[in-house]
């Protein structure tokens, strides 16, 4: 017989934000089990009010630290799509390589600082310093040569500032690109070294599967037919597991996918598409457009077993070391790209106008929708963004309503461990839930 | 002598800051042998209530979290604000700017007024409770923070600049955004940063907050010089700079 279990997880760590789970078992009978966010609002959608076009993309980039630049871009996408403004080949090709440069610290923040240490069953990466320096220290360097790009490419690493609305106000030299190029080929013996170490613990990742949608982008965009850039983090339209080849949605459709709805019994803001809940991050990614990744995310697929069919969430973190040396050996082929043509700095001339405009890009964690509306003058007049974690907190309920049944004859402590686990395996960043769900403070 | 102990917490911001000490990269091993890190909830899982340094990330907007902050001031021989959002309110203020119920409404429709989503209006963290040092920057420079730290450690105070973000521009030889016809908040706002922002092709935004005794009358002099108000100058101030 199960015994009485009470989790009350109150900020879980080695997450980017404030989430709780609460369990209640009562005489083997589930009373409660919730995810929780008691983050607090911070209103972006009502701050960008009244200012200018070219303001956007500064001002919502401080949604998240760890994903700015994919907030920033899908900000300046959206704000070009109001505009009606055209980018070059130039600036698709560099704001390209910037968001890979976000997609690879992430991942290995993620997967090597923030997952890793339940793998290795520590609290947190300090004790593995000691422990296993060797392979700390490379996940450092990964780590650190992600953020030595986004220097180059977003002016620096955290919040850029070398976008603006219409093109770049600054673009990398040729010797920046070469200096990058050796940089991340360096990189690649690391990267597998990682992922080697993971597979040696992935055994701890536990045995849970649940069939859920999966919701990404898909590339549509003729420039990066048959490249790795086909994998898509950044153009495209919208698809799922569900749509079974027909029935994408464009992006300036992205409200009817998201369809975020309030649960009856909580009032909880959900998402929902074809079904109840749906997924979205790498592991999204990954089932959608796995035909397209590099040789090397094929050569880590294939030494994790990784298939299409796998519907166990906790591969979300296998995933993300796909993606990262997807990411690699598609930044160098962009590199190569713009070596071949050379770059130069180019003007951008923008005449504001009215007009409403949305976007859609591939932040680390997952689907970003952006939308804003503009009056003559350029100023804002409306926003509304919908965060990947916003998506995936209906998903991460339902994946805890079936989890602990399945493990809550394991005891409390092995069941709150795997919750947390999970919680981590979305690489939720709570901080960007610029709407809230359903919260209820537990004493 | 035992490691000081540190510990890491976060109110309303993008974590942006905690980043930055993340992004010490290889440097932060050597830091975390200098120091005892015993709480940083993104981080670790580790947490304790025994601290001798507290480092603040975040701003100030319901009742509850000022609570929190002055729990941790009180076991906190000395606490520092990290980052825009703990030493100005940040991006954070911008909404100090509207109706509090209209903001809610605005983003929240008609669940706008469920009490979890009560906030009032943004405070940065010396608004709440006494701060000993404050690292600006949104994002902060993971240099300065190191450079504070190191200096708490050998019992110096750690240093601020006070002087505006053209003198860095100038010594990067920068070329002045208003050559550009556009409005820069260098010559009011605290330097320490490198002026990355100028060097990018942008304005600066004014993200270190002002230097303690702007001058105004150099600025004044700047925006006649091109043709600009003094209005158009604080227009540009509502993103870091609001009250």
């Amino acid at each position: 017989m199960t015994k009485d279990i009470n989790i009350n997880v109150h900020h879980i760590t080695r997450v980017e934000g404030h989430g709780n789970i609460v369990v209640n078992i009562k005489d083997g009978t589930i009373e409660k089990c919730e995810w929780q966010v008691p983050e607090a609002p911070r209103f972006f959608e009502a701050m960008v009010r009244g200012r200018r076009y070219d303001d956007i993309q500064t001002i919502v980039s401080r949604i998240c630290g760890i994903c700015s630049i994919s907030h920033s871009l899908v900000a300046t996408k959206a704000v070009e799509d109001a505009l009606g403004l055209e980018v070059t080949e130039q600036t698709d090709l560099v704001r390209h390589l910037m968001h890979y440069s976000e997609q690879l610290q992430s991942h290995t923040l993620h997967v090597g600082y923030l997952a890793a240490p339940d793998l290795f069953g520590e609290k947190s990466v300090v004790p593995l310093v000691p422990k296993a320096t060797e392979i700390v220290l490379k996940i450092v360097k990964a780590h650190r040569v992600a953020n030595q790009m986004s220097a180059v490419l977003a002016g620096r690493i955290t919040h850029p500032i070398t976008l603006t609305p219409g093109g770049m106000t600054k673009v990398p030299t040729e010797q920046e690109l070469r200096d990058l190029k050796a940089t991340l080929e360096d990189c690649v013996p690391d990267l597998v070294d990682i992922c080697k170490a993971v597979l040696s613990v992935a055994g701890n990742l536990p045995a849970f599967d649940r069939d859920t949608e999966y919701v990404s982008l898909k590339q549509t965009n003729p420039l990066y037919k048959r490249t790795l850039t086909e994998y898509s983090f950044y153009h495209g339209d919208i698809t799922s597991t569900d749509c079974n080849g027909d029935g994408d949605m464009p992006v300036n459709k992205w409200e009817s996918v998201a369809n975020e709805y309030v649960v009856p019994q909580s009032t909880a803001k959900w998402c929902k598409w074809h079904r109840d809940s749906y997924f979205a991050g790498a592991i999204a990614r990954y089932k959608n457009q796995r035909e397209f990744l590099s040789p090397l995310a094929k050569e880590v697929e294939k030494m994790f077993g990784m298939t299409v069919d796998n519907v166990n969430p906790y591969m979300n973190n296998v995933c993300q070391l796909i993606e990262a040396a997807h990411v690699v050996e598609a930044s160098l082929e962009i590199i190569d790209k713009l070596l071949t043509k050379g770059t130069k700095f180019e003007k951008v001339n923008v005449t504001p106008k009215a007009g409403r405009g949305y976007a859609a890009i591939e932040a680390p964690r997952g689907i970003l929708f952006h939308a804003y509306e503009f009056d003559k003058n350029g100023e804002c007049t409306w926003g509304n963004c919908c965060i990947p974690t916003n998506q995936n907190h209906a998903n991460i309920q339902k994946d805890f309503e079936k989890l602990v049944p399945q493990f809550m004859g394991e005891g409390e402590d092995a069941l709150r461990q795997k919750m947390e686990m999970l919680v981590r395996a979305y690489d939720p960043c709570i901080s960007c839930s610029t709407h809230m769900l359903n919260v209820e403070f537990v004493k | 002598m035992s490691k000081p102990r540190v510990a890491i917490f976060d109110f309303a911001c993008c974590e942006g800051c905690q980043l930055q000490i993340v992004n010490l990269e290889e440097d932060i091993l050597k830091l975390i042998d200098v120091v005892d890190v015993v709480e940083w909830r993104e981080a670790m899982s580790e947490q304790s209530h025994e601290y001798d340094i507290a480092i603040i990330e975040g701003s100030i907007t319901r009742e509850e979290d000022a609570k929190r902050l002055e729990v941790i001031r009180s076991r906190a021989k000395i606490l520092i604000a990290l980052g825009a959002c703990a030493t100005i309110g940040g991006v954070n203020k911008i909404k100090n700017n509207f109706d509090s119920n209209e903001v809610r409404e605005c983003v929240y429709g008609e669940d706008g007024q469920m009490p979890h989503l009560n906030t009032y209006n943004t405070k940065a963290i010396d608004e709440v409770v006494e701060v000993d040092f404050k690292i600006h920057g949104c994002p902060i420079e993971g240099s300065e923070f190191a450079q504070v730290i190191r200096s708490l450690l050998v019992g110096k105070a750690p240093f601020v600049p006070d002087y505006p973000v053209c003198v860095e521009c100038k010594a990067r030889e920068t070329i002045c955004r208003y050559e550009y016809n556009e409005i820069c908040l260098g010559p009011i706002t605290r330097a320490g940063c490198n002026a990355p922002c100028p060097t990018a092709g942008w304005r600066c935004f004014g993200c270190r907050g002002l230097v303690d005794n702007p001058n105004v009358d150099a600025a004044k002099e700047v925006m006649d010089t091109y043709g600009l108000t003094v209005d158009d100058l604080k227009q540009k101030m509502v993103l870091f700079n609001t009250k």
